[in-house]
């Protein structure tokens, strides 16, 4: 049966004609990963929760035969970015300092999908503390393309896009601060959803950038990520930056074409640097775009290049103070050799910490000590708001903005070793809508070749929207989605 | 922008990481080369421009002052590295 | 001693950082519950205030309100926009690595505090207030090579009360703290009670030279000073070090100072943090705070009379004298408590009394209240609400006093009876059988069998010995079994003695 990549609404046909039960599908999902991942395979998953996923899938197939109005995702299959507290279950952001750590409580994100009944089969892979763009800064070894294992997967969620790309798992929870969706789901091929900065809650998410931090999905289709963007959204008591906005039904209003809809192409996102096949890619999609009865208009944010600068100084600054917390005192690693209070703090950090992480911890010390704060996260901030108000500016001429999520294929795996300033580039396509706290999507748009080799890789196409905006970019991406097949195709080598 | 390596040291006891001494080499140069990365925004006029720390535009987010004990009480103490019946163990503060 | 603020002497310096705990029911950003008295180590903790990972604050909506509340009564300008930072040390009592207070707006600022000094007004100019939170307690077993830590109350509110460098003497400065802790119980913001650690106490003191007129170059902060005697002998301990030092041309070192009870001395104390910078910026998981003009006015009508208003008012309608006054506007309960007797006292006085007969009573009324009823309630560490002599009780029982029907010895002992048992006073005395007899009959019978009994005391009272009065009246009482009018007994016994 061809079910590894199969939609999650197909999924749930199958499950409600009886042709398979969850217990049946979470069996196959897991008997993929014993297969498939694994340190020597896609190394997508760190923790995988056999009996506890058996447990839920049970529940889940008795409301499945007991409640006619069961959700869509009742005894669906999932995985969830190791960044994401979950209760009685080892949580480590990729990190040795959290590396036996048991949370006490849900996130919220899994509360909402324990309620649905979806079933929970693992953690997954991510730069450490989700400081990067490859999961090579995890301090389990980085998660692989499957499209090249010789390749990332991108990041800071690769492990989720890789595990949703092979087909382990049909959707994934991932998070996104700078293109940590976005740019995974590009070069893996797959669907990423970045929510409005507000949208999902961000309780028990391990914290990042606090001001930027929007947990999201990976999955096979926009309507899936519709599907998940329903129940993941809405306000939560426990997060104060959440709104209470209400929440459209985002699956339902779908549209398969673009009549009146008026989509921007920023020409500064067309830089130097890209791929002329992923710029090729692109322009393909806008005139599909075009096909659907959108109106493309060109437009342009002349501030797009400061977005990652303002990026390499904020979140630094936020990182410095989230991970203080890590220090070895309440739970997470505790150094042995400490003699004295200090030295646990010292060297607990020390040991605990990867390059990246300190490097950011270092940085953002730095941007916020007193004499630097005015010029660098003042004045970062100060830029974020001209960048805010250069998107309201062309929000008010049109709906959505299309571009490149990447402006390459994915690299090789090694080639971004100790380079600073990668994330940041890899990013830059990113970023400034993250800063905005607007909602994006990338979605699967063609292959190119890569520059380095002669692996054909997926491109990712790049839509954004306004802030609250979530229907306006699922509907293009949907539409999209009618008239093209980017989104079904899978990489070979997965039983499929 | 050129960090020294007594300035890398004197962030490093801020944030409580212990360097080791090629570390401290390092992340000299690294965040050096950041921070030079972000001297572009200086180009930027800022001003009359008030910052953004909060892009939802929320204000007055409170919550009502009703208490309850935790259910998650027992295995956070359970969590702590060392304890001594109910308080969190710890090298002694000096 | 007060050191006047005169340039030709040393002049001490002096600014007071003073956190109030917020008597609110949960914690500043959790709803674990806020509680002083918890005793079980860790056990008003969750995963917010204990920082467990992803978790995330809340602001309290009622710490912002009592908050705001406290600021007003300081005379604050109340900020209209105000927000949270996050304040960033190392310490094991601090979960988060990062204490979320308030940097550059803070809720409330430019304020003052008047206070009554030697029967003059001193006014304390308050910088600012703001809220953060508290963090946890450290527990040092000695000479263990450990240290506990407990975080019940970690995340609770405390208002950061910082006052200009106005304060010149150790006396000025225990005044104000009685006055501001007479002012946060009043507006019911908190316990303000410095043993019990809801209100602490940083003094930063240095010292003038004679004739200097700039703020001296360096000052000296002291810790744990749990108590308002502590407050005053830590400062006055301090201004005398610098004194000395000052005069020998020394400067003291601006280091930190902790007060040592035992030997009532200031220590020099290690910082906990090498170097300050805390890195302070606006906390991103909080929205601001916009105080509408509305609210604040709001709060403002209702503040409830504080203690500075409440003394004029005593003092304009009772006419007590200021030492009552001060004694009862220190214990708010007891102030209630005595002006509900009060208005019980009007209620009966109203037809056929003067004023001056009012004010007599409402004199006694003062003093029963500070004296006997304030020993009966401390020796029982009770509130005057939680005894069992009811405001009407009381005021009928002075009632019977100044009508003459019980002695004030009886009184006495009845009001005990109340206190123990309760009960009318009424029913007390038929009971006990105090009944003062005001008889003249029955008190002139008794006095002529006494001066029959005692020829020689009447004679000595007659040859010019004074004291034998006093004895012939004793034995009088006693004759009367102690129920005598002692006014009408003096009266006839000295007529008879003519």
């Amino acid at each position: 049966m061809e079910l590894a990549f199969l939609e999650i609404s197909e999924l749930a046909e199958k499950l409600r004609n009886k042709e398979i039960s969850s217990v049946e599908l979470t069996k196959y999902f897991l008997k993929r990963i014993k297969e498939y991942d694994g340190a020597s395979g896609l190394n997508a998953f760190l923790t995988v929760t056999e009996e506890e996923a058996l447990a839920q899938a049970l529940e889940a197939d008795k409301i499945l035969a007991s409640d006619p109005h069961a959700s869509v995702l009742t005894g669906i299959p999932y995985a969830a970015k190791d960044l994401f507290s979950t209760k009685g279950i080892r949580t480590t952001a990729s990190s040795k300092i959290l590396d036996k750590f048991v949370p006490v409580f849900d996130a919220t994100a899994i509360e909402k999908l324990n309620t649905e009944k979806a079933v929970l089969l693992g953690k997954t892979n991510l730069d450490e503390f989700a400081h990067g763009s490859s999961t090579e800064t995890s301090a389990y070894g980085p998660s692989k393309n499957p499209w090249d294992v010789t390749r990332i997967p991108g990041g800071s969620s690769g492990g989720s896009a890789a595990a949703v790309a092979a087909g382990l798992v049909p959707f994934a929870l991932a998070t996104e601060t700078g293109g940590s969706i976005r740019q995974p789901a590009s070069l893996c091929g797959i669907c990423g959803w970045k929510p409005t900065y507000g949208r999902v809650s961000r309780y028990g998410v391990i914290a990042m950038t606090s001001s930027n931090d929007s947990p999201g999905t990976i999955a096979r289709s926009v309507k899936d990520l519709a599907i998940t963007a329903e129940i993941l959204s809405g306000h939560d008591l426990k997060d104060s930056t959440t709104s209470v906005k209400e929440i459209p039904n985002y699956a339902a209003n779908l549209r398969s074409d673009l009549k009146g809809v008026k989509i921007g192409v920023p020409k500064e996102y067309f830089i130097p640097g890209m791929q002329p096949e992923v710029e090729a890619r692109i322009h393909e999609a806008i005139a599909k775009l075009k096909e659907l009865g959108a109106e493309i208009i060109e437009v342009s944010l002349p501030l797009t290049k400061y977005g990652s600068l303002v990026y390499a100084i904020v979140t630094p600054a936020e990182i410095s103070s989230n991970l203080a917390r890590f220090d070895g005192i309440r739970y997470g690693h505790r150094s042995k050799d400490a003699k004295d209070l200090l030295d646990i703090y010292d060297q607990s950090r020390e040991e605990g910490f990867g390059d990246e992480a300190k490097r950011r911890i270092l940085t953002g010390a730095y941007a916020l000590s007193a004499g630097y704060y005015d010029a660098y996260y003042l004045k970062a901030q100060k830029v974020r708001r001209l960048l805010v108000n250069e998107f309201d500016e062309v929000f008010k001429k049109v709906d959505a903005l299309v571009c490149a999520s990447v402006p390459n294929v994915a690299q090789k795996i090694g080639n971004a070793k100790d380079n600073p300033l990668f994330g940041y580039i890899a990013d830059q396509l990113n970023i400034p809508a993250s800063m905005a706290g607007l909602p994006a999507l990338s979605i699967p748009c063609g292959f190119a070749k890569a520059e380095d080799g002669d692996a054909i890789m997926p491109v990712g196409l790049q839509i954004i929207g306004q802030q609250w905006g979530e229907q306006n970019v699922f509907n293009i991406g949907h539409a999209y989605q009618t008239i093209t097949d980017w989104h079904k195709k899978y990489p070979k080598g997965y039983g499929e | 922008m050129i960090l020294t390596a007594e300035e890398v040291r004197k962030i490093a006891a801020l944030a409580r990481i212990k360097l080791k001494d090629e570390e401290v080499e390092k992340f000299r140069k690294e965040l050096s080369v950041v921070l030079d990365y972000v001297s572009e925004l200086e180009k930027v006029n800022t001003e009359g421009v008030e910052e953004i720390s909060q892009v939802t535009g929320l204000e007055n987010v409170l919550r009502e002052d009703h208490a309850k004990l935790s259910e998650y009480r027992d295995a956070i103490i359970a969590s702590f590295p060392e304890r001594k019946d109910d308080f969190l163990k710890i090298k002694s503060i000096l | 001693m007060t050191e006047k603020n005169n340039t030709n002497s040393y002049t001490p310096v002096i600014g007071l950082e003073i956190h109030v705990q917020l008597k609110t029911k949960s914690k500043m950003f959790c709803d674990s519950p806020n509680n002083p008295d918890e005793t079980v180590p860790n056990t008003n903790i969750c995963e917010v205030c204990t920082a467990q990972p992803g978790t995330l604050p809340v602001v309290n909506k009622e710490a912002i309100r009592l908050g705001t509340l406290l600021g007003l009564a300081l005379n604050c300008k109340i900020a209209s926009s105000s927000k949270f930072d996050r304040k960033s040390y190392f310490y094991p009592d601090l979960p988060k690595g990062y204490q979320i207070s308030q940097y550059d707006k803070p809720i409330a600022e430019h304020g003052y505090l008047d206070i009554n000094v030697d029967g003059e007004v001193k006014r304390v100019r308050i910088r600012r207030a703001h809220l953060e939170e508290d963090a946890g307690k450290n527990v040092h077993p000695e000479g263990l090579g450990y240290s506990l830590v407990d975080y019940n109350r970690a995340g609770t509110p405390l208002m950061e009360i910082v006052t200009e460098p106005d304060i010149t003497s150790a006396k000025e400065a225990r005044i104000f703290l009685e006055e501001l802790r007479n002012i946060v119980r009043y507006i019911g913001a908190g316990s303000a009670d410095m043993e019990k650690g809801t209100m602490r106490l940083e003094p930063n003191i240095s010292v003038r030279k004679p004739g200097q007129q700039e703020l001296p170059n360096y000052k000296v902060e002291v810790k744990n000073i749990n108590s308002f005697k502590f407050a005053e002998a830590a400062i006055e301990y301090e201004v005398e070090r610098h004194i000395q030092m000052l005069s020998e041309g020394q400067t003291p070192k601006q280091v930190t100072m902790g007060w040592n009870e035992k030997a009532s001395q200031t220590v020099e104390q290690r910082s906990k943090e090498e170097a300050n910078d805390y890195r302070y910026f606006p906390d991103p998981d909080l929205p601001v705070l916009n105080l509408s003009d509305e609210f604040v006015s709001n709060l403002k009508a209702a503040l409830p009379e504080l203690p500075a208003a409440k003394r004029l008012r005593f003092k304009e309608e009772y006419a007590l004298p200021d030492e009552d006054i001060q004694n009862l506007v220190n214990w708010k309960e007891l102030t209630e408590y005595f002006e509900e007797v009060v208005s019980e006292i009007q209620a009966w006085i109203q037809a056929d009394r003067s004023k001056e007969d009012l004010l007599k009573l409402v004199k006694m009324a003062a003093n029963w209240c500070l004296q006997d009823f304030s020993a009966l309630l401390n020796a029982a560490k009770i509130n005057p609400s939680e005894s069992r002599v009811t405001q009407e009780n009381f005021a009928e029982l002075l009632k019977h006093i100044a009508d003459a029907k019980i002695s004030v010895t009886a009184a006495k002992q009845v009001f005990a009876q109340m206190f123990e048992h309760g009960g009318e006073p009424d029913h007390i005395i038929e009971d006990l059988g105090l009944t003062q007899i005001s008889d003249t009959a029955a008190i002139e019978s008794a006095i002529d069998s006494v001066i029959q009994a005692n020829e020689k005391a009447v004679l000595d009272y007659k040859a010019g010995q004074q004291k034998s009065f006093g004895f012939l009246v004793g034995m009088a009482m006693k004759e009367l079994k102690g129920k005598g009018n002692p006014a009408i007994v003096n009266e006839i016994l000295k007529k008879k003695l003519e």
